[in-house]
Parts: structure tokens; C-alpha cells; sequence
């Protein structure tokens, strides 16, 4: 079935490491989710991409401009919560810089494609749509190269692009 | 702490935005509100000026993120009181980010004079200096008076951050004109040149 293949399929944080290196981002802007703390480890252990932890994710939207300006390529990594709670740092910059800005936001409450009972998961992918903003899913290993495809396509379009995790991070 | 109430001395915010433009020299700009709009009259370095408009209290986060991706090169931000209000976290996130390049000066007029002039919430109850050195800044300034300010600006500028400066200043009192530059065209100028240098 094809629930039980995904969910025993895994993400691991050092794959999704790897993905970023090889899309060469420099810097991770985040604030973390009750999913992503392997990520977290493994970013910390990492010499090789700066983390800037930040109080609110409105001010992760605007530091990565802000690297973006100087030249770096940030990557932020934020909750859906926080995809809500940076909305104006989203429509006010962010979609008005005409920068490319990769946006990895953790899909809380994704259900695999069944009904969705958290409201953080409901509005998240509508919110997107309204805002033009396109957004892909991964949920396994398997998926890494959406992360290559997303940061190419923010690219070609300057702005903004999310991959949604709809999984838990091993 | 300088509270600010109707009898307080003010600095002149023009004369202080003035002697900033004097001292400046190839550092990146990022202002919002009346600092935006006044700015452009005393700036000599425009291509290195960004006026941030478009999210109302990120231009501390802005000012950090380009502090960070070019450590060598020192980064000036304006901030309005109101605004900064609206991102307090943001000084937790630049003293943790410890950026020696970034200072962040706010010009605390004690009202939101954009909209109209309507009081900033706790107005003239709270510090900005005491916010700013609770949430871990060491170097915090703090003047009522044009004299003061000027004096120590070579020692602002040229001692080790992150600063923080916090300007006890008049409203300008007048209809400051609209920025001539789209936001978006400034960030991707000031690109440029820091990309070309
Ligand atoms: C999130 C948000 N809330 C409210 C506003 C409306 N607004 C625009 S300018 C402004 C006042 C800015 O005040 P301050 O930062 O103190 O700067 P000053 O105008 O005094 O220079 C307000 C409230 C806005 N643009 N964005």
C-alpha cells in the first residue's frame, strides 16, 4: 500500500545535508520544529554551512534577503506555524526583492495525502497558492532532488520557492 | 535612562541624519520610515543605500543578514522606535550573531510619524538601551543631545560590534517626501556593487 512504503521510507537529516551542500547554500536561517532536530545536530556538527538561529521567523525571511544581498546563498528552515507568522516578511520582501530564496518548511500535520485534521497543515499549501508562490513535497531520501529543482526554479523565477517536509526527519 | 516626554531636549533628526552622512564612508545603509524618506538629501553614496519599507520592523533583520554574508564591510541601520518594537526578538538575534560590521541606531521620536504621529506604546516608559544590553549587546549608546552624538560618532563607527545607538530625537514635523526608489531596485543595485567588490 502505498501509505505503508512512505512511512517507512526515511529522511534523513544527513541526506538533506548533503542536498544542500550539492545546491551549494552557504547558510541556514531557522528556527527549529518539534520534527527537525537531527537536522539540527547534523547541521551544528557541519563546519561548512553557517547556522543563524533566529527568535521569529518573520526575521528568517529578511536575513536570508539580507545574505542573499551580500552574495550568499541561505536556505531558510521554518514550520508551517512560521510560514504563517512571517507572512508579511513574505509579501512585503521576499516576493518583492526579485531574489531567489529557498524556503524548507516543515509540513506539520501532513497526513500522507489523507484528510488533514491540523490547521497548520490546511492552510499551508492554499496560503502558498495565494501568495504564487510554488512549493513541492518530500517526504523521503528519494525526494532530495526537489530540493536542487526548487533552488533552480527560485532561480529562473527570483523569488521564492518552498519544499514542504511531510516527514520527520531521522 | 532618558526618558522622553513633551519637555525633554531632542536631537534634531535631520542635523543627526546630516552628521551621519558626513562621517560615512563606504558602509551599506539600510533605513526605514522618516529616516528613509529624509536620508536620500544627505546621502553622498546612494548606490550603497537601502531604504526597506516593504515589512515594517525587519530592517534590523535586513542589516544583519547583509552584516553576516560581508563581515569586512560595515553595515548602518536605521530603525524607527515603533518599528523596532515590532522586532525586539531581533536584538536577541544579533547579539547572538555577534556581527562586528553592524550598527544599529534607532531614532526614537516616541511616535509612529509616519501614520500621523499617534504615541508608540510605554511611551517614554521603556529603554531601548536597557532592552538592548538585557538581551546581551555590550556596546550601547545612548544621546538626548546632538553635541554628545556627534562626538562619539568616530568611536561608534570605528569600534568593534555589534553597536547599538539609541537616538532620543524631535519629530521632523513636516510630510517627508516618498522614497524615488523602488525598494526591490535598491536591494539588487546594492548587489551589484557588493557583488563587484
Ligand atoms: C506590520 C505593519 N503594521 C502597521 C503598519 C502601518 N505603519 C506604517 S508606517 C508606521 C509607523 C512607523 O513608525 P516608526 O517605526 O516609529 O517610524 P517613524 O514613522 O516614527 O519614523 C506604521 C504603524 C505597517 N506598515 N506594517
Amino acid at each position: 500500500m502505498a501509505t505503508e512504503t512512505r512511512t517507512e521510507a526515511a529522511l534523513s537529516a544527513a541526506g538533506v545535508l548533503r542536498a544542500l551542500k550539492a545546491s551549494g547554500f552557504t547558510d541556514v536561517v531557522w528556527l527549529p520544529d518539534s520534527e527537525s532536530g537531527f537536522l539540527h545536530q547534523a547541521l551544528a556538527a557541519d563546519d561548512s554551512l553557517r547556522l543563524v538561529p533566529v527568535c521569529r521567523e518573520g526575521e528568517a525571511i529578511v536575513i536570508a534577503l539580507g545574505l542573499t544581498v551580500a552574495d550568499r546563498q541561505p536556505v531558510v528552515i521554518i514550520q508551517s506555524t512560521g510560514l504563517f507568522e512571517s507572512g508579511d516578511s513574505i509579501r512585503g520582501a521576499a516576493l518583492s526583492f526579485g531574489m531567489p530564496l529557498l524556503l524548507i518548511v516543515g509540513y506539520r500535520g501532513w497526513n500522507y495525502g489523507r484528510p488533514m485534521t491540523d490547521t497548520a497543515a490546511i492552510y499551508l499549501e492554499p496560503v502558498l497558492n495565494a501568495w504564487g508562490i510554488p512549493h513541492h513535497l518530500i517526504e523521503s531520501d528519494d525526494d532530495l532532488e526537489r530540493v536542487q529543482q526548487a533552488w533552480t526554479e527560485a532561480v529562473e523565477r527570483a523569488g521564492p520557492v518552498a519544499v514542504l517536509v511531510g516527514q520527520e526527519y531521522e | 535612562m532618558l526618558a522622553i516626554t513633551t519637555e525633554t531636549p531632542r536631537i534634531d533628526c535631520l542635523a543627526a541624519l546630516d552628521a551621519l552622512a558626513s562621517r560615512r564612508t563606504d558602509q551599506i545603509v539600510v533605513n526605514t520610515m522618516v529616516t528613509a524618506r529624509e536620508w536620500p538629501a544627505y546621502s553622498r553614496n546612494e548606490d550603497l543605500d537601502l531604504p526597506f519599507i516593504g515589512c515594517m520592523g525587519k530592517a534590523s533583520s535586513l542589516g544583519l543578514g547583509i552584516a553576516l554574508g560581508r563581515p569586512e564591510r560595515q553595515v548602518l541601520v536605521f530603525d524607527g522606535d515603533g518599528s523596532l518594537l515590532m522586532n525586539l526578538g531581533s536584538l536577541v538575534t544579533i547579539a547572538a550573531a555577534r556581527p562586528k560590521n553592524l550598527v544599529l541606531i534607532v531614532f526614537e521620536n516616541g511616535v509612529y510619524e509616519i501614520t500621523g504621529g499617534q504615541p508608540v506604546p510605554g511611551q517614554g516608559q521603556f529603554s531601548f538601551a536597557a532592552l538592548a544590553r538585557g538581551s546581551g549587546l555590550e556596546r550601547v549608546y545612548e544621546f538626548d543631545a546632538l553635541e554628545p552624538f556627534v562626538a562619539h560618532l568616530e568611536e561608534i563607527l570605528s569600534g568593534p560590534g555589534p553597536t547599538f545607538v539609541c537616538l532620543k530625537v524631535a519629530e521632523v514635523g513636516r510630510r517627508s517626501p516618498k522614497p524615488g526608489r523602488v525598494m526591490g531596485e535598491a536591494a539588487r543595485r546594492v548587489r551589484e556593487v557588493l557583488a563587484g567588490t
